[in-house]
């Protein structure tokens, strides 16, 4: 553990901009390459590199195994819920013209939250998936 | 043919023949560690094969997923077993057979699949009436995103429902019960 002080520093360096690209991802998808499924595989890697260079422990001091397990059904509720709102608002399942006063803004707030859902349930599956590995292999 | 043309030719030809040795070299190496990080390579070879084919959205998910998160996922893996592959139980004969047998559906298949960026192939049917509707429908000038969050929402609820399944999964067959860990 005393001999990777370059990966460790490197790390630190790397993981804002990680997270601010997973940001950029996320919300520029509308104009750019990208959208929730892109960022959360980014914000996953980002949890995922914190926890292979300080240890798993650490990690999921900051980003809990409860949190992740929560987080991996409550994305495909809200992407769901956003196609329940489209019924309940008159509409169709997942027809997001009646979401707001006109239909363009309706759709963008639409996609806005769908992508929210992706990437809630994205980042979380993979980060789950990396915990319930690295955490067996340290079983007795 | 321009010289963006022969760019883009020169391109494929020598991703196209590092992924060839890539591969290769997964069947041939039986260090498992290696064959990990050569498929690591290998996404990231095909994430720039799609970049040169303008397909940005896709290369950064096959770049993100494939040879980020992917390769972590086999090196864990690894972490709970050997590092060297068994050796192979059957005889030459019987995967020869199989995989000739594959090969040759596979390029019986793609003899069939309309011809590579022909603008008449029915996959570009829809397109131009999408890329007219994206902006004033739905206000995204990405029409990758519209499409996939908007028009075809559906299936995209699909897919989150298909990670979501795999995460559920994974989590069943490898997570260690409360009671285990409370005792530790």
């Amino acid at each position: 553990m005393r001999l990777d002080l370059i990966l460790r520093v490197a790390t630190k360096l790397i993981l804002p901009f990680m997270l601010m690209f997973a940001l950029y991802v996320q919300f520029h998808g509308d104009y750019g390459a990208g959208g929730g499924f892109q960022a959360g595989a980014i914000a996953g890697a980002a949890v995922i590199l914190y926890a292979l260079v300080f240890g798993l422990a650490p990690a999921q001091r900051i980003v809990p195994a409860v949190l992740v397990e929560t987080m991996v059904p409550l994305g495909v509720l809200v992407y769901a819920g956003v196609g329940v709102a489209g019924w309940l608002t008159g509409g169709n399942f997942l027809e997001y013209n009646r979401l707001a006063h006109d239909p363009v803004h309706g759709q963008e707030w639409g996609v806005f939250l769908v992508e929210i859902g992706v990437f809630v349930t994205v980042s979380a599956t993979m980060v789950a998936i990396f915990y319930a590995f690295a955490g067996r292999g340290r079983a007795p | 043919m321009g010289g963006g043309a022969i760019l883009v030719s020169v391109a494929n030809f020598v991703l196209l023949t590092l992924l060839a040795v890539v591969s290769m070299a997964v069947v041939r190496v039986r260090n498992l560690f290696a064959i990990a990080v050569l498929t690591g390579i290998y996404s990231f070879l095909m994430a720039t094969v799609l970049l040169v084919l303008d397909a940005p959205d896709v290369a950064l998910t096959e770049a993100a997923v494939g040879a980020g998160i992917g390769m972590v996922l086999m090196v864990g893996a690894l972490y709970l077993t050997r590092t060297d592959e068994a050796p192979p139980v059957h005889g030459v004969l019987l995967p020869l057979v199989v995989a000739g047998g594959t090969a040759a559906v596979l390029v019986f298949g793609a003899s069939q699949t309309p011809p590579f960026g022909d603008p008449g192939n029915p996959v570009h049917a829809a397109g131009p009436d999408y890329l007219a509707r994206s902006v004033p429908e739905t206000g995204i000038p990405n029409v990758v995103s519209s499409v996939l969050a908007s028009y075809r929402g559906f299936d995209t609820l699909g897919e989150t429902v298909v990670i979501f399944t795999a995460g559920i999964a994974v989590l069943m067959l490898l997570k260690r019960s409360p009671r285990r860990r409370g005792k530790e």
